[in-house]
């Protein structure tokens, strides 16, 4: 080895990826979501239990037969954790998606066109954050969910079930995506007269070159960070409206239904702690590992980072 | 407020904190007037609605209402019957139709205002007149003319008038459309009771946040804060006076069962005077403490069919569906308080009555868990038939359809979940149908309901006065209660010849036969479970409160022992 | 900014106007009960009383004060009340009450505690954040990031319950609920501030990261500022930035109260309302409390802009 070749260099693609690659705790998380959403998958059907299934067992604390103990029907906590952590991650991902298209391109021209322009949009994002939301869920289900139900009976009655998540979905993306916008406008306000935006409008690069290319990396931060405390807030809110009839349809659970039944256990009396400990366990581990991988993404992604 | 540690420079806020903090402070003086600590400390559940008696439709107003407003007869703390108010005494005439109350000399209101027959004539008809818009009036169709007057969409000037009259200024005579030996304890409810017509007059609708509000009740109102508590003080002019025991009530409202549960463990409450802020999850260790007290009471949990609807129009389903819901595990794991598994409309324990055999009642009788799994068994059988009869044997064939309850009330409603949950479980199991479950919220449960748009929902009923009809009445074609579409002529045949029967055995015989037809044949419900009542004191604290079928717990009797320091 | 003071009165108009239809559409009606009322006679003069037998469009001209009547000798007359008189109108479930009444006594306890929960989360979310951000890589991140998370995705009825329940209950330090004495807001503070000061503590972590790696502060250092005054100067402005847009929604939530503490608490608030109104189909109630919440929001935002201005004067207003 005479002459050592000088390593060719990198592009910032493969940049991004060595320094994820060596952030541990980012990679740890990535792991740990990974094993968690295959558990989801896999635990309700290999647990021998069904998670709509009672028995006879109720309240049975952690042992051989139920690891996690059971509930008030005597149905397996385990397996009702993972199914409903498979729900609410559904849930949490959807409101982060929509969040994250709407809300980020909404807040994103709006900050960079300015103006006029600006202010509607921010008002509209005002209107829209001022409605009482339960009003506007329960409008939407109560109008069509019996239309939407029809059709998709016909399609196929096993889907039906599916009418009310669907509108689940509509109804927390319409709320989630409000704050993300108004973040981003204003982020994006503060960048769009920094001289290297200022410097690539000179050289005559197109405004969707400009916001793409310069400008959304560089919010890619703020936005992967409230994207985070997007999803715990999404599922939580979920858990809101099933309490008030409006969310998930029982036997189904979710991670937030479980915590909210958990939580009347607490009290001075008798605590049934298996039925808080284990879903709550599961979402703050989960929404753990996304943070710190939220973290490791934005470090990488990150254009001003070595 | 003395911060050591703080050096000045590197906090430059820390000043400006503690003006916000100050601010703070005087805002928070601002909200909370003094006020010197009650007598008494009653949770009573929601905040009122209203406070107007004749107007008031919820349990906690009715609480505050009976407190506030007295009528010719007021309700037993023991037994939960009437007694002599307002009226000393009164006689009925042989035919049971006419009663004749005498006041009390010397009646006023809390405003020192006089209380005559004529106030008594006036309030009855202030309710009764559809104008005023009392859901309650319906009371009042026991009088003579009432259902005539509250039914009718003529100018008050044409309409008959109310079977009442003053006879002098202390007499007053009523009218009955029937016997109706009820009508004593019909006196002492609150829409029955005496409102004052010179302040009705002059304010109007809004008449009770008139400072002060004249009240014919043992007690005035001193204070309402919403959602907050209501301050109650005793009212010198009461004619019985000397036997309100506590000066000053505080009567809280609020929702969470937690956190009444605490507040009382913390001696903050002396009385929760309701179920519905009792933790569900902890009635069973609960009940059998000493300051916890469940009794049987007038109120039903039960499940309606829509018959308008197939297969729900086939009684064979319907049955079939009764048959197999095990009740006894429904209680014993599900509700929790000690309810009595129910076959019947009619709770047990109404006066002199003894109810229908429904269906399934040879399960309940089953002195031994052996027995009641085997009769169970049985029953099971005995659905499969009825089952395989109207056509879908095995459940094949069966359409797919759900059961509709209300959700988002706390622990209460997360009862009416797992009933459901159970209940898909036995169909499941015993017929091999399965359905979903469909919770919602309270109003768009009211409406659907009320619009008979279910297949399947949830029902309760709180008996008003100590007699079947007040069960019974509700399955009739043309109440507005019935909710199941469900019709039959020779029930509504039974129900008129027991109105018009004045013989106790002979009108009780009528009744068991229209239950019977209702429950054991029929079926447009399930009978799930007789309600429980459930409250909460420390008997070696406070006393004046009994157990009783109504329901009905005074405040005037109720006081704290000795002088316990807070 | 005249003008965006002025557009506030059309905008809230718009929301007001959304809201009034929207709460009419959904099912059922604020008097529908357990129970029928005894007669259709009853129903209808119950209706007619609020006005809830007119068109959506008359019972909107009167909810605004701009409904015209005849009285019977034939002459015409404005009808009473309206919001352009600043009234609502009646409670329809608390009828006793109305809608000002409630909001009247209501919103003192709950900007007391929105106030306190707001200084809360600002007060323990910047400093985390501030911390984090500086000390990033290290434990002190580890811990403070995780804990920050931990607030964000543990539920206010959860940890309300495990506050009341230690707290309260075992050290019996504080008051288990209702109102009264400071002494009573501070596990309602926690437990309301807790999730706000969790996101506060990330959305400021993510600010200062930003700016510490921004060319502004880079130029700072290289003049030989010291070290204290380019992290508490320059790069803190910049870091608040994301906190700021947050603060208009989060302060606008926390006024307004909240329906989860104050349940818990058993608090007099507004928040119970604002969800309970809804379901309750108390129309008036639900406009009256959408229009607080709106002018609020909005006027925060406002505040939120022209702070932006103030911090940074790179942000100009067209």
């Amino acid at each position: 080895m005479i002459s050592g070749k000088q390593p060719r260099p990198l592009t910032p693609r493969q940049r991004a990826w060595r320094r994820f690659r060596n952030n541990t705790p980012a990679v740890v998380s990535a792991v740990f979501l990974l094993t968690m959403l295959l558990l989801a998958l896999a635990v309700p059907v290999l647990s021998g239990h069904g998670a709509a299934q009672g028995s006879d067992t109720q309240f049975a604390p952690p042992d051989a037969a139920h690891w996690w103990g059971t509930d008030v029907h005597g149905r397996d906590v385990l397996t009702r954790v993972f199914a409903g952590a498979r729900l609410s991650f559904l849930v949490g991902g959807v409101g982060a998606a929509v969040s994250l298209v709407i809300g980020v391109c909404w807040g994103m021209v709006a900050g960079y066109v300015g103006g006029r322009v600006d202010g509607a949009m921010m008002r509209f994002v005002d209107i829209l954050y001022s409605l009482p939301s339960v009003v506007f869920v329960i409008v939407l289900i109560t109008t069509l969910e019996d239309h939407l139900k029809g059709i998709l009976n016909r399609v196929s009655p096993q889907s039906a079930g599916a009418a009310r998540l669907l509108f689940l979905f509509v109804g927390l993306g319409a709320v989630s995506w409000l704050t993300m916008a108004r973040i981003v406008r204003g982020q994006v306000l503060s960048l769009r007269t920094r001289p290297f935006v200022l410097a690539s409008r000179a050289l005559g690069a197109s405004d969707a070159r400009i916001l793409f290319r310069h400008i959304l990396p560089n919010v890619a931060g703020v936005v992967i960070v409230y994207l985070t405390l997007t999803v715990p807030s999404i599922i939580l809110y979920e858990s809101f409206l099933s309490y008030l009839g409006l969310g998930i349809q029982p036997p189904q659970a979710s991670l937030g239904s479980l915590i909210a039944e958990g939580a009347a256990q607490i009290n001075p009396i008798r605590t049934y702690w298996w039925l808080i400990v284990f879903p709550g366990g599961v979402l703050a581990s989960a929404l753990l590992a996304l943070n710190l991988l939220g973290d490791g993404l934005r470090d990488a992604l990150d254009p001003r980072s070595g | 407020m003395l911060v050591k540690h703080n050096a000045p420079g590197i906090f430059p806020g820390a000043f400006r904190f503690r003006t916000l903090l100050a601010a703070a402070l005087l805002m928070w003086t601002a909200g909370c007037r003094p006020a010197p600590v009650p007598d008494l400390v009653i949770h009573n559940t929601s905040e009122p609605e209203t406070v107007d008696p004749q107007i008031l439709t919820g349990q906690p107003d009715g609480r505050i209402g009976a407190s506030l407003f007295e009528g010719l007869t007021r309700f037993n703390p023991e037994t939960g019957r009437a007694m002599p108010g307002l009226a000393e005494r009164w006689e009925i005439s042989p035919d049971g139709r006419t009663y004749t109350f005498h006041l009390r000399p010397g009646l006023a209101f809390s405003t020192g205002e006089p209380i005559a027959a004529a106030d008594v004539v006036w309030s009855w008809n202030r309710a009764v007149d559809p104008a005023t818009a009392a859901d309650y009036a319906g009371f009042f169709f026991y009088v003579r003319n009432g259902k005539a007057i509250n039914t009718s969409a003529a100018a008050p000037s044409v309409r008959p008038p109310l079977g009442i009259r003053a006879l002098d200024p202390l007499t007053v005579e009523v009218e009955l459309e029937n016997p109706t030996p009820f009508f004593p304890d019909l006196c002492g409810m609150r829409i029955m009771a005496v409102v004052p017509r010179f302040a009705i007059e002059r304010y109007g609708d809004q008449w009770v946040r008139h400072d002060p509000v004249p009240c014919s009740g043992p007690y005035q109102l001193v204070s309402w804060r919403p959602n907050d508590r209501i301050r109650l003080r005793k009212n010198p002019h009461y004619w019985d006076v000397e036997h309100v025991r506590s000066d000053t009530i505080d009567v809280l409202s609020g929702d969470s069962p937690s956190t009444a549960l605490n507040l009382f463990l913390t001696g903050k409450i002396d009385f929760i005077v309701d179920k519905t802020v009792i933790p569900i999850e902890l009635a069973d260790l609960l009940r059998r403490r000493p300051e916890f007290h469940p009794f049987n009471y007038l109120g039903n949990y039960f499940i309606r069919f829509n018959c308008t609807r197939k297969p729900f129009d086939d009684p064979r389903v319907r049955r079939a569906f009764g048959l197999v819901i095990d009740k006894r595990r429904l209680v014993e794991r599900i509700t929790r308080m000690g309810e009595r598994p129910a076959d019947a409309l009619v709770p047990p324990g109404t006066e002199g009555y003894v109810g229908a055999r429904g269906l399934g009642r040879n399960a309940l009788d089953a002195a031994t868990p052996a027995a009641y799994e085997e009769a169970m068994a049985r029953n099971v059988e005995e659905a499969r038939r009825w089952l395989a009869e109207a056509g879908f044997p095995g459940g094949h064939g069966f359409p797919r359809f759900s059961y509709m309850f209300n959700s988002g009330g706390g622990s209460g409603a997360r009862m009416h979940e797992q009933i459901g949950v159970e209940m898909q479980e036995m169909l499941r199991r015993h017929l091999g149908i399965e359905f979903d479950l469909r919770p919602v919220e309270y109003k768009t449960y009211l409406s659907e309901m009320s619009r008979l748009n279910f297949d399947m929902i949830r029902g309760s009923w709180i008996g008003d006065y100590n007699d079947p009809t007040t069960f019974l009445d509700l399955f009739l074609a043309d109440n507005g209660n019935n909710r199941t579409g469900w019709k039959n002529a020779r029930y509504d045949e039974l129900m008129a010849g027991a109105a018009a029967t004045a013989a106790p055995e002979k009108r009780f015989d009528l009744l068991r036969e229209a239950e019977t037809l209702l429950v054991r044949d029929e079926v447009p419900i399930i009978p799930i479970c007789y309600y429980v009542g459930f409250f909460a004191f420390d008997p070696e604290r406070v006393g004046g409160i009994y157990a009783n079928m109504t329901d009905e717990h005074p405040f005037w009797a109720i006081y704290r022992k000795g002088a316990l320091p807070r | 900014m005249l003008r965006r003071i002025l557009l506030l009165i059309p905008l809230t108009w718009v929301i007001v106007t959304l809201a009034f239809f929207l709460v009419r559409v959904a099912p059922g009606g604020p008097f529908d009960r357990e129970r029928k009322p005894a007669s259709p006679q009853v129903e209808a003069a119950l209706r007619q009383k609020y006005h809830l037998d007119e068109t959506p469009f008359s019972q909107y001209l009167r909810f605004l004060g701009l409904k015209w009547e005849a009285r019977p000798d034939g002459s015409w007359h404005r009808a009473e009340g309206g919001l352009l008189v600043g009234d609502f109108g009646l409670s329809l479930k608390y009828r006793n009450h109305s809608v000002t009444d409630i909001i009247l006594q209501g919103l003192p306890v709950s900007l007391v505690l929105g106030w306190l929960a707001f200084g809360f989360a600002i007060g323990t979310g910047i400093p985390i954040g501030f911390a984090t951000a500086i000390r990033k890589g290290g434990w002190a991140d580890a811990a403070g990031s995780m804990a920050a998370i931990l607030m964000v995705c543990v539920p206010g009825f959860v940890i309300g319950p495990i506050l009341v329940l230690v707290a309260g209950l075992k050290l019996g330090w504080f008051p288990v609920g209702l109102w009264g004495s400071p002494m009573h807001a501070v596990l309602p503070m926690i437990t309301l501030g807790l999730y706000f000061s969790g996101r506060v503590a990330r959305l400021m972590r993510e600010g200062m990261v930003q700016a510490l790696q921004s060319e502004f502060i880079r130029t700072a250092r290289a003049k030989g500022l010291g070290e204290f005054s380019v992290l508490l100067r320059h790069a803190f402005r910049l870091a608040v930035m994301p906190v700021l847009s947050y603060s208009g929604p989060m302060l606008a939530d926390l006024l307004t109260g909240s329906f989860v503490v104050e349940n818990i608490f058993q608090i007099p608030g507004i928040g119970v309302f604002m969800v309970n109104a809804s379901l309750s189909r108390d129309y008036p109630m639900v406009v009256g409390l959408v229009l607080l919440y709106a002018v609020l929001l909005l006027v925060l935002n406002l505040v939120v802009d022209v702070a932006y201005g103030f911090l940074d004067p790179r942000v100009k207003h067209g």
